[in-house]
């Protein structure tokens, strides 16, 4: 630590009343998360159609999100070129600030009868890992009620395609279900998503 | 949408060390009378400034003053221009900013007195305050090409401020004949959004390609590259026989150092632009002059002999002027581009500044983001983007090393993620002006 940055550290630490600006020495979870809302919407909800919401996300599937995007693990169009600027500290922060954000889930168009079919698959194939008809955000899953589906089109597509890795006992209900329904059970599932409230 | 009251904002922007700093805070406490910030100018800054200041805190009384009252948004004013769009989806009200609490005013303002603090409206008006945030966009260099002012720009317009005047050079694309010539005159360096007149290029040349297939396009650039050149020539190559003896584009540039395609002069009424190098007549003429900052930053003082507005890059403050900050394009910025995700993110940042220094409390270290998406052809969109920081030992916004940069060629991506990046380029645009406006 130089010595202009240990008289900042005492200065805000003292409370001193501030002639001029005083800066503390790292960006704040808001000042980083508010970045993103170009993208992602204010506080991380998306007004669609296809960038994902991020409010509300759990903790753990965000770091594990901008890690595999900054480490070319997880297929993207930009998320890797941005993810690579941010420390894992920093994203750390971040993921403080879109976990503690309440998700908005719009309304979509979604066919209603496809939309039954794909509750049952859910329940049958996904409810296990993906609780609460894909709404709970307290494992490392992600959220997929309520999320923008030409997003969720796109991911499943990279799933199957193998350019984004799936958890392996994912992989085996996906094929599972691939197996008895083909591609029109992952198209009702989304629409599933897509009508949850 | 306010879920941030201020003692959470207190927390979150400074860290830990604020929140101790804040226990000593008495400007609240004492003093009685509120804050007040005038923000010149409801665009993409402006706007976004009011209501990231009164989401932090709600007891700072917040005016944009703002001559119109709806704002036409540059960005996606291209695919309007192209015929993909209607101009009413680029318009925005300012209901959304009154829902936040900011106090809006139809007016243009006319004089800021540093001294005084106060800021002087066309309407007779007078505002105080106790920090001003200036974003009035660019101005145009109309003594720059002889033959060009603001009243030829009627009939032969710019539409780099996006209004009735996309909607006349729409109007005269679809009213021009099949065989017909369009020329694009693109400005010198540094001007609002670099990739503009590239994306606009593209989107007319798609609209010809489709409905007049027999006419040309030619580009009379004064600059020897621009912006995501090499992706977008690629893409004139794959949709519009660039560099083909069929070329519906062509690309006239400037090498270093010479003036081949600079516009000298134009006749408005045979609709002839000249350069060293070249004369064209046109059916459709669309000339981007030369820029600089608003014409309220001149006669505020907040510029210097570039015709831009020096700041102080963390916190937006004027170098020339206490108390007054200056975002988006009127801003010197380098090297985050002039563009609408760059005016929106240095906003927060000083919106930031702003409620830290009036509350007088530490503020956190600046971040900052850029993206321009483009879109060459309908389903085809790409992208550039960086994640900034500010250097303490320079003063300077520097962009991360190994972060950022541009959507890879066609032989090393697919046209799959080219038709993702056009949906995402619609929900950027869903999302800044909800971000700015909602
Ligand atoms: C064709 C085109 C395409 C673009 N595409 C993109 C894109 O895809 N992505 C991107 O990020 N950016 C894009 N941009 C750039 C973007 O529009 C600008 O960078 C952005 O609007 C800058 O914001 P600003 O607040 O500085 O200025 P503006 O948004 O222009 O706002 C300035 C406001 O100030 C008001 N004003 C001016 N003078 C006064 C006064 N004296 N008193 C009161 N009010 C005043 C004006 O009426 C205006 O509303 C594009 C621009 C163009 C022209
Ligand atoms: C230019 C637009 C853009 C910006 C800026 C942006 N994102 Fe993204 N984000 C996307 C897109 C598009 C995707 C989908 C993946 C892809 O194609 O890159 C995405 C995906 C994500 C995901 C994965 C969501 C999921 O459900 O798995 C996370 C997490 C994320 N972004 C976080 C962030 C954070 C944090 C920031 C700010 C530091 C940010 N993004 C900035 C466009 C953006
Ligand atoms: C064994 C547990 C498990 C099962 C069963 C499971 N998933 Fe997942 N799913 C996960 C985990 C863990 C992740 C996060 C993976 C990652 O981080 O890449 C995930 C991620 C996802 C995502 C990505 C979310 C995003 O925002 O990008 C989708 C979509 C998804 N699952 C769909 C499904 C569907 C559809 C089913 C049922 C056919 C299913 N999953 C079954 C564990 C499971």
């Amino acid at each position: 630590m130089n010595y202009k940055r240990r008289l900042q550290g005492i200065m805000i630490a003292g409370s001193v009343a501030l002639a001029g600006p005083v800066f503390a020495e790292t960006p704040s979870a808001a000042m980083l998360g508010n970045t993103c809302a170009g993208c992602h919407g204010t506080h991380g909800n998306s007004q669609g159609p296809a960038t994902p919401t991020i409010a509300g996300v759990s903790s753990e599937y965000f770091i594990d999100a901008m890690m595999g995007y900054k480490n070319g693990d997880r297929a993207a169009t930009i998320m890797d070129r941005i993810a690579k600027g941010y420390t894992d500290e920093e994203i750390k922060l971040m993921a403080e600030f879109f976990s503690t954000q309440k998700m908005e889930r719009p309304e979509q168009k979604v066919d209603a009868a496809l939309a039954k079919k794909g509750m049952k698959m859910h329940e049958k194939y996904c409810e296990k890992c993906h609780a609460d008809g894909g709404r709970s955000t307290e494992d490392d899953a992600g959220m997929l009620a309520g999320q923008w589906t030409p997003y969720l089109h796109f991911t499943m597509s990279d799933f199957m395609s193998g350019k984004r890795e799936m958890p392996k006992k994912m992989k085996k209900k996906v094929e599972e279900l691939q197996a008895k329904g083909g591609d029109a059970a992952i198209e009702a599932l989304i629409h599933y998503y897509g009508s949850q409230k | 949408m306010s879920n941030f009251n201020r003692r959470d904002f207190l927390k979150l922007s400074g860290g830990a060390v604020a929140a101790a700093s804040s226990m000593s805070f008495s400007s609240f406490a004492i003093g009685g009378a509120s804050k007040k910030v005038v923000i010149v100018g409801g665009g993409i800054g402006g706007a976004t400034a009011a209501k990231y200041i009164r989401m932090a805190d709600a007891s700072i009384e917040v005016t944009v003053i703002e001559p119109n009252a709806n704002y036409h948004t540059c960005f996606m004013s291209n695919e309007v221009i192209g015929g993909e769009r209607t101009i009413d989806s680029i318009r925005f009200g300012y209901k959304g900013l009154q829902a936040h609490g900011v106090n809006v005013v139809q007016d243009s303002v006319t004089a800021i007195d540093a001294a005084a603090r106060t800021v002087k409206t066309a309407g007779g008006k007078s505002f105080a305050y106790d920090r001003c945030i200036v974003s009035p966009g660019v101005d145009f260099r109309w003594d720059t090409i002889e033959g060009y002012d603001e009243t030829v720009a009627e009939t032969i317009p710019h539409a780099w401020k996006a209004g009735s005047q996309t909607v006349t050079l729409r109007k005269q694309l679809e009213a021009m004949k099949d065989g017909g010539t369009v020329c694009i005159a693109p400005p010198p360096n540094p001007f609002r959004c670099p990739p503009g007149p590239y994306e606009r290029a593209s989107l007319i040349a798609n609209y010809l390609k489709h409905h007049k297939p027999k006419s040309k396009l030619i580009i009379l650039d004064p600059k020897p590259k621009f912006s995501k050149m090499g992706l977008f020539t690629a893409g004139w190559e794959k949709y519009y026989g660039f560099k083909s003896d069929n070329a519906l584009i062509e690309w006239h540039g400037t090498p270093e150092g010479s003036k081949d395609n600079v516009l000298q002069s134009l006749d408005a009424k045979s609709r002839t632009v000249k350069t060293e190098f070249n004369e064209v007549t046109a059916d459709v003429l669309n000339v981007i002059p030369a820029q600089k900052a608003g014409k309220i930053a001149f006669a505020a003082g907040l510029t210097n002999d570039s015709g831009w507005c020096p700041v102080d890059l963390k916190t937006f403050e004027s170098t020339i002027h206490k108390n007054i900050h200056v975002i988006g394009d009127a801003a010197i910025q380098a090297p985050m581009p002039k563009s609408g995700y760059a005016a929106n993110s240095q906003a927060k940042v000083c919106a930031v500044a702003v409620v830290s220094l009036l509350n007088e409390m530490a503020m956190p270290q600046p971040s900052y983001v850029n993206t321009c998406y483009s879109i060459i052809a309908p389903g085809d969109g790409i992208s550039v983007a960086a994640v900034y920081r500010y250097n303490n030992e320079t003063g300077k916004i520097e962009g991360v090393k190994g972060a950022g940069g541009l959507t890879p060629g066609y032989d090393k991506s697919t046209m799959e993620m080219r038709a993702r990046e056009e949906q995402y380029a619609h929900s950027w645009f869903k999302n800044i002006t909800h971000d700015v406006f909602g």
